[in-house]
């Protein structure tokens, strides 16, 4: 309402101006709203309950890789390497996993809570590799990530090397740990909530005070912002860097663990572009590349609206590879609108 | 002297509004050929805005401006450049990788058919420099330069376009007293060519010695135009803060104690810093002197652990402290304003309460690691309050507030960390007159309760007017100390000169 009071007692050109501000500025929540409205004129089962629920089971298990990556940006950074540490994650889980193993012969189905740890420490590791070069010898994180990637990528493919698997996909696994990822949380009528929802919603959680409640979260902000101000306040600029990728990197282990079991079967593809996925969402949510700016709540945001419009597209039975063309066009839209914002205006 | 006293740039009845705001009121400014016309007003007087408005930054909403005679409405600031209109910003914006004659002919390099030519540039530039006195190497990087040098080179660079008029908005903010001699050198030398300069300064005695008229504004509105020789200096300061402010400076009441911070050896590793030692006591303000890139800086961020030290003991109430690294300096209770706001004080884009907050949340820690928010607000409204920060919100982005009152932010900031020693770098730098009496007072408060404040200044009349001793330093040594109850400018700056 006082919005609307400003906006009254300005003179025309002032008030078309600010109008248009406030477009621009909203730009990607009005496309999206259009094209969901579209969508939903198009084929009205597109917002039904059993649609409804598919997409929130969706941005429930894309939200881990969006939050890591999310702490990344807030760096002023990037991590182009998250896709392939889900996949890798995605590969040990399934491998500790497999009732009939091949990588491993010979090797029982090993507790839960041993996958969960093995697939946590070597995301830990990598994010502290990624973190370390760039805190230490101030390499760009994208050159860094892009390394790491590529790394990553090695390991996944020499992993399904293992024993006698010979590359092949790894399917068929124990039926404990299917459940404890994609069993039954509750029903809305015939519609299924998984359990990962619940996961998610906790590591969100956890994420969120992180963030907002720790001098750890507090210091990120800080330094994604401005670096030295935040080194001559008292800030461990290094560590605090070291441990956003860190944990970044066990949010990507995670996103890998759920995955394994939520797709029940895994190759080297598994993971691919995730990155894309997450640092378009991210974008969209308002965490913007500026540094020090963003919240949990836009990193929800911006996974629920992509993935509203994946399942959309699917619905008007888009050509899947013009999915890739419209992926581009989002994440380019939204940071040039984003990037708007933060100008300084001349 | 001046070879035209007719009007060369009118700025009449101009109004500019923002949301809420009215930021020009009608101002009207009369600017004459081959004189230097002075703008002062506090922070938020409307002086930066006027100019935006003049160069077409800001689109004005109303009145006029006429160059000449002729009236003009400049698009932006290389429209403004092209029709003889040029200003020397306060905060550089340059190429810094790039070397100082490609930032000097940015955007209009010569050429030779379609290739640029380095060797007109090179002549070209020298020309200019010898022309100007100014002994910058045309092919030094930006980045290796100090910052007085590169504001040399702005200075330069507006002069080049063969400018009728020349804005100076704070030019001598980072320059030393030689180099500001140099300075005025230099407008002496445009203003005798007949150009038209303004001036735009909180400095004082810059602007009775330089300019010829003085225009005074105050929150947005024109309040005086006045030849300079009718002008006392307490007559600009009650004009611009439309209430007496009778002294610059608060009566000093603090009472220096025993020893307590004890600084030996301190040696640079990557700088000039050489074998520095001095002692400070409980509630004294000792301040550091000395040129530009004399090691004043230096000896501040040696001693707060944020440059590396090749040797140097510190010792505060005869206990050693290491200071590695900032964190462990503000443990043991040191804490450190930098001199460049911008780039190594502000979190711009987080809140003042953030600002505030960052560099003592061990004090907010509720259950174990998680922070209360009810304690971090308390703080920041305190300081806000003690410090009479103008600010919307708590919730307000830094980088919207003005100088002034930025830095009260920061001050608040390391006052929440419980100081022992307070390491101010140029605390009033790009600060108005009453906001920069507020910090005097608050540095004195702070000497009164038992804490030492080391402060660097390139204001001598600050050191003087706070100081109880001065240490001045020299090529990074230090080479002398004097008592500021006693010493004068000249004593200082024989000092200064000594291994320079």
């Amino acid at each position: 309402m006082k919005k609307l009071d400003e906006l009254k007692a300005m003179n025309p050109a002032d008030r078309k101006r600010a109008i248009g501000d406030l477009l621009m500025n909203n730009a990607m929540f009005i496309i999206i709203a259009i094209t969901i409205l579209y969508i939903w004129i198009r084929v009205p089962s597109f917002l039904s309950v059993t649609s409804i629920i598919n997409i929130m089971n969706l941005t429930a298990a894309k939200l881990p890789i969006a939050l890591g990556v999310g702490g990344c940006i807030i760096l002023a950074g990037t991590d182009i390497s998250a896709g392939r540490q889900v996949g890798l994650a995605a590969c040990i889980a399934a491998g500790l996993q497999l009732t009939v193993n091949k990588l491993f012969p010979g090797l029982a189905v090993q507790p839960i809570p041993l996958a969960l740890l093995a697939v946590i420490v070597v995301g830990a590791v990598i994010g502290l590799v990624n973190g370390f070069c760039m805190a230490q010898f101030k390499v760009h994180p994208f050159i860094v990530t892009l390394s790491t990637q590529l790394i990553v990528y090695g390991f996944i493919l020499m992993f399904l090397q293992f024993g006698t698997n010979g590359g092949q996909t790894l399917s068929g696994m124990s039926e404990g740990y299917r459940d404890f990822i994609s069993g039954t949380l509750f029903k809305v009528g015939t519609a299924k909530v998984p359990m990962y929802v619940l996961y998610s919603i906790i590591i969100t959680a956890v994420v969120w005070v992180i963030w907002n409640k720790t001098a750890f979260g507090k210091n990120m902000f800080a330094v994604g912002s401005n670096e030295d101000a935040a080194n001559v306040s008292g800030v461990n600029v290094k560590k605090t860097i070291i441990l956003v990728f860190m944990m970044a990197g066990i949010l990507y282990a995670i996103t890998g663990f759920i995955d394994a079991a939520r797709i029940a079967s895994v190759n080297a593809t598994t993971g691919l572009n995730y990155e894309a996925d997450a640092i378009a969402a991210c974008v969209i949510g308002g965490i913007s590349f500026v540094g020090g700016i963003g919240k949990v709540s836009g990193a929800i945001i911006g996974v629920l609206l992509l993935q509203v419009i994946f399942v959309g597209l699917n619905f008007l039975s888009v050509d899947a590879n013009l999915l890739y063309i419209v992926k581009g066009l989002i994440i380019l839209v939204a940071c040039c609108i984003d990037m708007r914002k933060y100008l300084v205006r001349k | 002297m001046a070879n035209n006293e007719s009007v060369l740039l009118r700025m009449e009845d101009i109004t500019k509004v923002f949301p809420g705001v009215k930021a020009l009121d009608g101002v009207t400014v009369e600017v004459r050929a081959g004189t230097v016309h002075a703008l002062m007003g506090e922070n938020g007087a409307g002086k930066s805005t006027l100019m935006k408005c003049l160069f077409g930054v800001y689109h004005k909403d109303g009145g006029h401006i006429y160059l000449e005679g002729k009236e003009v409405d400049f698009k932006n600031s290389k429209d403004a450049l092209e029709n003889g209109v040029a200003m020397v910003h306060q905060e550089l914006n340059q190429a810094l990788t790039r070397n100082v004659m490609d930032n000097m002919w940015l955007g209009r390099f010569p050429k030779n058919g379609p290739f640029t030519s380095e060797k007109k540039m090179y002549d070209a530039t020298m020309k200019l420099f010898d022309d100007l006195g100014i002994t910058v190497n045309p092919k030094a990087i930006m980045s290796t330069m100090p910052v007085s040098q590169r504001q040399m080179v702005e200075i330069a660079k507006a002069v080049s376009y063969d400018s009728k008029v020349i804005v100076f908005d704070e030019p001598t903010s980072s320059l030393t007293e030689v180099e500001v001699e140099h300075l005025f050198r230099i407008i002496n030398m445009l203003r005798d060519r007949g150009c038209a300069i303004i001036y735009i300064s909180h400095k004082m005695a810059e602007i009775k010695r330089i300019s010829d008229d003085i225009t005074i504004m105050r929150d947005g509105k024109w309040i005086a135009t006045h030849p300079a020789a009718d002008l006392e200096m307490a007559d600009i300061i009650r004009l611009m803060v439309g209430r007496e402010l009778t002294n610059q400076f608060p009566p000093k009441t603090n009472k220096p104690g025993e020893t307590y911070l004890k600084v030996e050896n301190l040696s640079g590793m990557y700088n000039k810093l050489d074998n520095v030692c001095f002692e400070a006591r409980r509630g004294e303000v000792l301040g550091l002197a000395g040129l530009d890139a004399s090691g004043r800086t230096e000896v501040l961020e040696s001693i707060f652990g944020i440059r590396t030290r090749k040797s140097g003991t510190i010792t505060l109430a005869g206990k050693p402290c290491k200071n590695r690294n900032s964190g462990e300096s503000i443990k043991n209770g040191f804490a450190m304003l930098t001199e460049e706001r911008r780039a190594t004080g502000i979190f711009g884009v987080r809140s003042i309460l953030e600002n505030t907050v960052i560099s003592s949340l061990s004090r907010h820690k509720k259950f174990g690691p998680l922070l209360g928010m009810k304690t971090q607000v308390e703080d920041t409204q305190k300081y806000i309050d003690a410090m009479h920060t103008k600010t919307p919100s708590q919730h307000t982005q830094i980088r919207s507030l003005s100088g002034g009152n930025q830095q009260k932010v920061i001050i608040g900031r390391w006052l929440l960390t419980e100081p022992e020693v307070l390491l101010l770098d140029e605390p009033t730098r790009g600060i108005d007159v009453g906001a920069k009496y507020e910090i005097y007072q608050l540095i004195l408060d702070l000497a009164n309760q038992g804490k030492t404040v080391l402060m660097v200044s390139s204001e001598m009349p600050e050191l003087l007017g706070v100081c109880d001793r001065i240490l001045v330093m020299s090529g990074g040594k230090l080479a002398g100390e004097v008592d500021a109850r006693t010493t004068t400018q000249e004593e200082i700056m024989t000092l200064a000169a000594k291994y320079a």
